[in-house]
Order: structure tokens, then sequence, then C-alpha cells
């Protein structure tokens, strides 16, 4: 897995409400056998000004999202297009949960911060669209124009992006446990 | 000791390794597999020159994106489904997995074979790349939906790295009316908790109701508890339970089965366990539901006005419906009806649908498309002689497959029509791009393919 440590970047600021896998990349896409070339396809049906409205928005590494963010289907291929796109981090106040795993584990941070300091941020945003946002996953902070905001994330999601884990070797550093467990049953 | 709920025992009878700061191994029973989210996955072990862990407790089949017109594969038709399904045959002919492919008389749904081979057990932690993998949760065995990368880790160790979820306790007492099925009581408890209202949790349906519905309607509950936000959706096994696996081609046999039944038969929330959330609800106020907007919780009853675009997601939705709010949907017109889909596409679905359409036939101006969720509920089906009801209804009879539910086939609408729909989703595009969805039970979705328009199902019920 890529590595993630601090990202420096324009933002996108998309706060829509409930926004699903099948608006960032609807079903009838997902029949490449790849994981490739999606990023092309992001939003294609909505195509919301948010994101399109932006010369620049492949740039664009951080998107302020709205809350439940990537509900619907269990696919891959959404975060797979927004990385593909050119997203590293996401900010909501709530992401779905099977979207929010996918994400960690595809190499894209998602910060759930509290409606309050996202409400900060995006007021923030308004008024200077074009400004550098630095989230920085060692120190656990969204620095914004003067903003210095604290997040908050598990341990292990965080030693897997600093360090570049993967999740699979994790598992199976743990053969023994699963050699002694198959064979209780 | 602390009494513990149903969700509890499955989990920890499961842990690897237990959760810390790094989420638990859990180990998988029943890894279901498909075309669409499988490629990458293989790939991924033969890149790290990984071997299949466990072929013995992985099944494969072929779905999402196949025709239902024919059971033949043609390239040319479709040249990226046509690599998908063939890489699924390659890949389970390498690694040993057993496949009920597209040619198979047991190919169906992955969430419909399931059950129906009796590969889906009580007790049981069952995976599959995708989120609608909740349905086998009717049967008391945890069962959810998982991303590829997870589809690679199971593949190469049979574990999953999870983090165990809340406890949310849905009880639905009472008597369902005449009419209303466990789709309209599903659709009812999202419009009820909203789209995000189960995120983080596990869906435990209990109550009168729920032990009085068969398993074709608590796989239908189960099914759509990804649609409120949680991840899995659990009915506590019962003799309902035990009746329908008995005799299957995967179930436990002789002195198998009875030790198994002994064993099932402990798993069931401890008097006095705690769930972390509750919501109860009388099973006799539901009335049938349709959905209105474009998510599931976006439902209402079917005699219900369109509420007002109280928000910008409302707006928006109404706006992609072209819905005024305060109008009412019945009689609204309506293009086509699909019948199908891992929600509502088994026997009794069927014969709800039949049930209607018998001596009447589908308004002019409608399409009705009615899919069988397997091969085997096809049989059925004819044997029946329900095919022979749609097709003199004027209905299609297809082959089984996910169909117009997801759209990666043929089967889509045309932008602006509106169809009723018995599947789960009910996005923007969802069923074609610019079509617009109406999610309801196979009574109601028949019912309207009659009229041509949204209708009551109760006014065409035998007096």
């Amino acid at each position: 897995m890529t590595k993630l440590d601090q990202v420096t970047s324009r933002v996108v600021c998309f706060t829509a409400e409930n926004i699903n896998t099948d608006q960032i990349i609807p079903a009838r896409f997902l029949k490449r056998i790849d994981k490739s070339g999606f990023g092309n396809d992001l939003f294609t049906d909505m195509k919301p000004v948010e994101v399109f409205g932006l010369p620049d928005a492949r740039q664009r590494q951080i998107m302020l999202c709205g809350p439940n963010f990537g509900c619907g289907s269990s696919q891959k291929h959404a975060v797979w297009t927004l990385r593909d796109f050119g997203f590293r981090v996401l900010i909501s106040t709530a992401f779905a949960d099977i979207f929010k795993e996918n994400s960690l584990k595809n190499g894209v941070l998602t910060v759930t911060l509290e409606p309050a300091a996202h409400q900060q941020l995006v007021d923030a945003w308004q008024k200077n669209p074009e400004g550098e946002m630095t989230v920085d996953l060692e120190k656990q902070s969204i620095t914004f124009a003067g903003l210095s905001i604290p997040f908050s994330i598990n341990s292990f999601n965080r030693t897997c992006l600093l360090e570049g884990l993967d999740e699979l070797g994790y598992i199976l550093r743990h053969e023994n446990q699963i050699q002694t467990f198959e064979a209780a049953r | 000791m602390q009494p513990k709920t149903l969700y509890d025992k499955i989990w920890e009878s499961h842990v690897v390794v237990p959760e810390t700061d790094a989420p638990a191994i859990l180990f998988i029973d029943l890894h279901l597999i498909h075309e669409v989210t499988s490629p990458q996955a293989f790939d991924e072990l033969r890149a790290r020159n990984l071997r299949l862990r466990r072929p013995d407790l992985t099944l494969g089949t072929a779905d999402h994106s196949i025709p239902t017109t024919t059971r033949a594969l043609v390239r040319s038709d479709d040249p990226l489904a046509y690599d998908q399904v063939t890489k699924l045959d390659a890949n389970c002919a390498e690694f040993g997995v057993e496949l009920f492919g597209i040619q198979s008389d047991k190919q169906g749904i992955v969430h419909v074979i399931g059950p129906e081979l009796g590969a889906t057990q009580p007790g049981k932690t069952i995976v599959c790349g995708d989120s609608h993998t909740s349905t086998h949760g009717a049967f008391g065995a945890l069962a959810f939906g998982i991303g590829t990368t997870e589809v690679g880790h199971v593949l190469a160790s049979q574990c999953l790295l999870q983090r165990k979820a809340k406890n949310f306790e849905v009880r639905i007492d009472g008597q369902l009316r005449e009419g209303v099925t466990s789709k309209d009581v599903i659709l009812y408890v999202i419009s009820q908790i909203g789209i995000g209202g189960g995120t983080g949790c596990v869906f435990e349906f209990t109550g009168s109701a729920v032990r009085a519905m068969n398993m074709d309607a608590r796989m239908t509950l189960c099914n759509m508890s990804i649609e409120g936000g949680a991840r899995a959706g659990l009915v506590a096994p019962d003799e309902t339970t035990f009746e329908y696996l008995k005799g299957r081609l995967m179930s436990p046999k002789g002195a198998e089965w009875d030790k198994a039944v002994a064993r099932w038969k402990e798993l069931k929330s401890d008097e006095g366990a705690r769930y972390d959330k509750q919501i109860v609800i009388d099973g006799a106020t539901i009335e049938p539901m349709i959905s209105f907007g474009t998510n599931p919780g976006m439902s209402m009853p079917i005699t219900a006005k369109v509420p007002n675009a109280e928000n910008e997601e409302l707006k928006r939705a109404l706006q992609y419906m072209d819905l005024k709010p305060g109008e009412p949907l019945l009689d609204h017109p309506i293009d086509v009806v699909f019948i199908g889909s891992c929600t509502n596409s088994r026997l009794t679905d069927l014969r709800a649908a039949a049930s209607i359409l018998k001596g009447r036939r589908v308004a002019d101006n409608v399409r009705a498309v009615i899919v069988p969720g397997s091969q085997q509920i096809k049989k059925m089906a004819e044997a029946e002689g329900l095919d022979k009801i749609f097709v003199d209804a004027g209905a299609e009879w297809r082959e089984s497959g996910c169909s117009m539910c997801i759209a990666m086939n043929a089967d889509k609408l045309e932008p602006g029509q509106y169809s009723i729909s018995t599947s789960n989703r009910n996005f923007e595009g969802r069923q074609g791009p610019g079509g617009r969805t109406m999610l309801a039970s196979p009574l109601t979705a028949a019912a309207s393919a009659v009229t041509g328009k949204v209708t009551d199902l109760r006014r065409m019920l035998k007096k």
C-alpha cells in the first residue's frame, strides 16, 4: 500500500449529504477487471458543480465531504475512482462503514470530525477556496487558513497508512493462531 | 455470566486473535464469490504467490453482469461482462473453487443460492464481495459484505480484520396486515431510522411478526439491513429455519443433522442481553410501502402523499424523480415493473406476484420483467405453472441473475422512465441512467403492472 503521512493541497468542498457509491461511480462502470482508470468516470451522472466547476479539481487531493459519504454498495471501485481522480484525503462528519474501511485499506485517509470543527473548515474554505490545506497524519492535525484542527484516528489504521503496512501481511503473520483455530473446530 | 446477544455469541466463537488497537482477526466459514468483485483479488493471490487457503469453504457463481434473456454468453454483446465471467471460470478452475457458473442448473444470485444449497447455516460467518450478503443473516449466520481487498484477504487466509459492531434490536411485534410483506416492513424500518440509522451496528430482528415470517420473508428483511446502514442483520434460528435447511444439498445429514440442530438451538440472544440501540414497532400499523425518492429511506405508505422538500437532499431527490410535495403517488403512471433481485426473487415472491397476475393482463404501456433468483427457483416456478401465468399476463419470464436491479447487463431503464421494482436500491441511475425507481413488494409491483399506475394491491386481493 502507498504510504501517506502528510498531504498539502487545495481543497474540493462538496458537502451534500448521503453521497452513495453509485453516485461516485455508477455500477455500470464496474466491469473493468483491473483497478486503474476509474477516475475519468467520477460522479459521471451527477456532475456536481462543486467538483466540476473547479478547473483544477483533479489536482486537489483533499475533499470536504458531507455526512454519510460513501453509503450504498460495498464495491471498492468507489475508492479506486476517488483515488484515481486524485483524492488522498476525505474529511466528513461521518462516513459509511464499508466505504471507510475500503478507503483506509486503499491509501485514502478518511478523517471524521465533529460537526462544529467540520463546519469551521467549510466556512474557512468558502472565504478562501483557493487556499492550501495540510492534513498531517503523523501529528493528527489539519491546518488551513490559520485554523489548526486536531483529529483522532485508530492507531492501527494510522500505522498502516504511515508505514504503508499491508493488512494481508499482518493477517498472515498470525498463521500459527489460524492453524490452531482451524484445528480446534 | 453476562447475558449475550446472538451477535456476541457468533462473533466470540470466530475470533482467532482478539481486538486490541488492531482489529480482531475473525475466521470465516463460508466465502461466496462472483464475477464482479473477485478478479482483482485472484490477481493479488497470483502476484504474491499465495494459495487459496480453503477452497472447501469457497463457492462461486456468476450473477451480476450476465444476460437473463439467454444462457449463452456472447463476447460481442458485452465484451467486459464476457471477460469478467470467463475470468471467474478460469480463476475457479485454477484455484479449485466449486463454481455454479452460467451453465449450471444451480446457478443463481449469490444470496439466493447460498441458502438454497444449504451452504448458509446458522452460526456461520459468511462473507461475499457484495453488500447484500446481509441476506444470509436470516438463518442466524453472521453475514456481511466486504470489499475486493478483503476478498483477497479471505482467499489467502480464510480470515478478516474486523472490529466488533454494536447490537441494534429491531423488534417487530404484532401481526402484519393482509397485503403487507416483509419488504414493506424493512422499508418502514429504514424510513423510520434513516439510511444511516444502523451505521456501526448489526441488526437483530426480533418479535412475533418476525417469528411468523417464512425464510424467504426473513431473507428480504435481512437483505436490506445494509440499506439501513447496518452491515449485517440477524434472525435467531428456529423450527422454521431448520425445516428450510433439512435435506438441502449441503446441509448436514443423518446424525450430523441432529447434532447441528442441537447446536443451532443455542443460537439466540440470552434473556436480559443488552442492546446498544433498540426500536420497537407494532407490525399491525405497517401499510404497504413505496419509495418516492432516491434512497430507500425515502419511503412512505403507498396511500401517503409525497412529503415537503425540507432539505437539499429531498429537493434534489424530488427533482430527479419529477415529483412534487403533497402529490399522492397512487395512480402515478409507470413504465416498467421489475420483479426479481436478491431481495425479492424467491419462490414465495413469485407466487405472490402470480396471485395478483393470474387471470389479469399487464397494462399495454407497461413492460413487466420477472427474473427468478436461481435456476432451481425457475424450475420450481415452472413446475407450478407460474411462468404460464406471467407469460399469459404479458410479462417477460427470464433466466436467473441480478438483472435490472443493478443494470450491469442489457436490462435497464430508459432516461425518465418510472419503474416499480422489488429490488433494494432506488439510487439515481441505479436501474439505468436517468431511470426513476420506486421500491415496493412483489404484490405492489404486480398490482401496479396490471393498472399501469402505482396501485394499492389491497384493492386486488380476493375478498
